[in-house]
């Protein structure tokens, strides 16, 4: 097969994946009992469904593919919680606005993500101890939260819900355009370093001599991944198992020789809406789509961790 | 580093939990004089509001006691079962998969016992820490300290999601689980404590006895088997008594992480890896610690308090980091 038949191919996937999530958005938008409600509340909801899926699985992938581990998604290595735990921490006790808080929850995971760099950073890198320290981050941001949910909303257990699974009731309209401006251009630089991580994803010392500039990639790499995630937080709460789920799955649909920037994306936008829409109208009680794709990412993560295993990768 | 002399240990140990458990008693939000802690464990003058504040922060005080007790040593059980630096009750999974057995009985056969949370605790407990460590010794190397955690990480995931599922539909049981899975030593009453002691106590004098065997089991499973060991009994018996230890604890007073997992790292290189000073060591420092984070709870949460099982974690976790860091195990 030449290379012109493959990118066809892929072009194609893509479109595919693109067809898929268009139709999942009419799909959410026109099912329901009433149909005066769409402009309300299902356009919000859809739209933010599928910012959020495509934020979180282009941030997971990002994650994913410069750690070279398929473990290494942010919501497992403690980046998420802790732009959740700041994100929470702004809303209950200082009611900030939300796009402000957006932008604290952005900070605070480009710090926790640097700092477990950092302290997983001894003579040389290591991701397997980076992905340890990650988990004992993880356990400590859990706790943080767990405590402010505590003290702030007893009155609230589903706002606090939400803060622990993701969850797409009651969106609010006005943070949806910026959310929608931040993926954009989050998206746009990504593609941008497409060529750059394409060259680190063979090793870096290929892309040292194809001419990368490894550390300015890297950090830009991460500081959108790390954007993307926080935003997408603050607007609807950590969706459990998006941004760990979706660059494997594009990885398995559209082949490993892309960087899969964009398929990865759109996976996480399905994952969301299907997500969403199972836990509104197929199961008999409603679940909020963080708990629906927490049960799809368990399986999955066991299955990693057995073909890991099998392959001495860990 | 030399070791200290065991005996001493002991005497700083025994010095320390004195210690915590008389400011725990008269430390907290109203503060209290020694003379009404005499008043009040001499059942005297019960109506002053001194004297009823003391009594009802003694089975509290007495219950972190026991709990750290039993935490750590189940944290040394399993470390030595799995021959694993970080193995601990919570990163094995047991605290959750104690957890999703107890919400399974109270959203489906509602139940009330104390007793039968104790049960279900242990059965969950039990099936989720064979199967962290049967996913974790798939594949060439064994259970390295990697593999382990993150076993127990996924599996503490996919097993939250299933509580998740569970909980949703049933809010009364929601708010029950919510306060429950924080993990306090706070809500202990006389009756709890007398429930878990035999459990308890049973179990740490199986261990103090499985100490030698344990000693052995270290070395390797060739050397061990050679010096005459039966190597899976010795297995099965110590992560009985660590699982049962954990999950009594875990059924009352919910999932306290940490705990197991630094005590006795910190015992191990202060004493040694001798077990049976390695266990009663253990004990002791585990109980004030857990009674001391219990204590800095009531501080730092005024003027409500910090729960204990928070308190761990924020402290625990960092130390979590620490030995990782430090850890010079293999394929680290």
């Amino acid at each position: 097969m030449n290379i012109r038949k493959r990118n066809q191919i892929y072009v194609l996937k893509i479109a595919l994946l693109f067809a898929m999530v268009i139709g999942l958005c009419f799909l959410t938008l026109s099912y329901g009992e009433t149909n005066n409600l769409i402009m309300q509340f299902r356009i919000p909801r859809t739209t933010a469904a599928l910012l959020c899926g495509i934020a979180f699985g282009m941030a997971g992938n990002v994650f994913q593919s410069l750690l070279n581990n398929p473990l290494a998604s942010p919501d497992i290595i403690g980046v998420s919680s802790g732009s959740t735990a700041a994100a929470v921490y702004c809303i209950l006790f200082m009611n900030l606005n939300r796009n402000l808080v957006s932008i604290i929850a952005t900070l605070a995971g480009i710090f926790i993500a640097a700092l477990i760099y950092r302290i997983s950073y001894l003579n040389k890198f290591s991701s397997n101890r980076l992905i340890l320290v990650g988990i004992g981050f993880q356990a400590f941001f859990s706790a943080l939260i767990n405590w402010m949910i505590m003290k702030a909303a007893e009155y609230d257990v589903p706002t606090a819900m939400r803060w622990m699974n993701g969850n797409l009731n009651g969106i609010v309209t006005d943070s949806l355009p910026f959310l929608g401006l931040v993926v954009f251009i989050c998206f746009i630089t990504i593609i941008a370093l497409n060529h750059g991580m394409q060259s680190l994803l063979i090793g870096e010392q290929t892309a040292i001599i194809h001419g990368v500039n490894v550390n300015l990639t890297r950090t830009l790499l991460i500081i959108c991944s790390v954007i993307l995630i926080a935003f997408a937080t603050a607007v609807s709460g950590p969706i459990s198992s998006i941004a760990f789920l979706s660059g494997p799955i594009a990885g398995k649909l559209c082949g490993r020789n892309h960087s899969n920037i964009i398929s990865s994306g759109l996976v996480g936008a399905i994952l969301v809406l299907s997500g969403d829409f199972t836990g509104q109208y197929l199961l008999f009680t409603r679940y909020p789509v963080g708990v629906v794709t927490g049960i799809l990412g368990a399986p999955y993560l066991i299955y990693l961790l057995i073909s890991q295993n099998k392959k001495g990768k860990l | 580093m030399s070791k200290l002399k065991p005996y001493y240990i002991y005497i700083i140990g025994i010095l320390i939990l004195a210690l915590s458990i008389v400011i725990s008693i008269t430390y907290g939000v109203k503060s209290v004089g020694l003379s009404d802690v005499v008043d009040a464990i001499l059942n005297r003058n019960i109506d002053a509001y001194n004297v009823s504040v003391v009594q009802a922060r003694i089975p509290r005080t007495l219950f972190g006691l026991v709990a750290g007790a039993s935490l750590s040593i189940s944290g040394v059980l399993m470390q030595s079962v799995t021959r694993n630096p970080i193995a601990d009750p919570s990163i094995l999974g047991v605290n959750t998969g104690a957890s999703l057995f107890i919400v399974f009985g109270i959203a489906f056969f509602n139940i009330q016992s104390k007793l039968s949370y104790v049960g279900l605790a242990f059965v969950g407990g039990m099936i989720t820490a064979i199967l962290v460590y049967k996913l974790a010794s798939s594949g060439y190397s064994g259970p390295t300290p990697i593999k382990l955690a993150i076993a127990g990480a996924a599996t503490s995931i996919a097993l939250s999601s299933i509580i998740n599922i569970i909980l949703m539909p049933n809010s009364n049981v929601m708010t029950t689980y919510r306060f429950w899975q924080i993990g306090s030593i706070g809500g202990a009453s006389y009756e709890d404590i007398l429930l878990i002691m035999p459990i308890t106590i049973a179990s740490i004098i199986v261990s103090l006895l499985l100490s030698e065997n344990l000693n052995i089991l270290l070395l390797s499973d060739e050397a061990a088997i050679s010096l005459g060991l039966n190597l899976n009994r010795t297995r099965l018996i110590a992560a009985f008594c660590g699982v049962f230890l954990c999950a009594t604890t875990t059924a009352l007073a919910g999932p306290i992480s940490f705990v197991g997992l630094m005590v006795p790292h910190f015992i191990r290189l202060v004493i040694g890896s001798n077990h049976i000073h390695l266990i009663i060591c253990s004990g002791l420092y585990g109980s004030s610690i857990l009674i001391l984070s219990d204590v800095l709870g009531r501080i730092l949460g005024r003027p409500g308090e910090l729960e204990s099982g928070i308190m761990t974690a924020l402290i625990g976790a960092p130390v979590f980091v620490f030995i990782i860091r430090k850890a010079k195990v293999q394929s680290l």
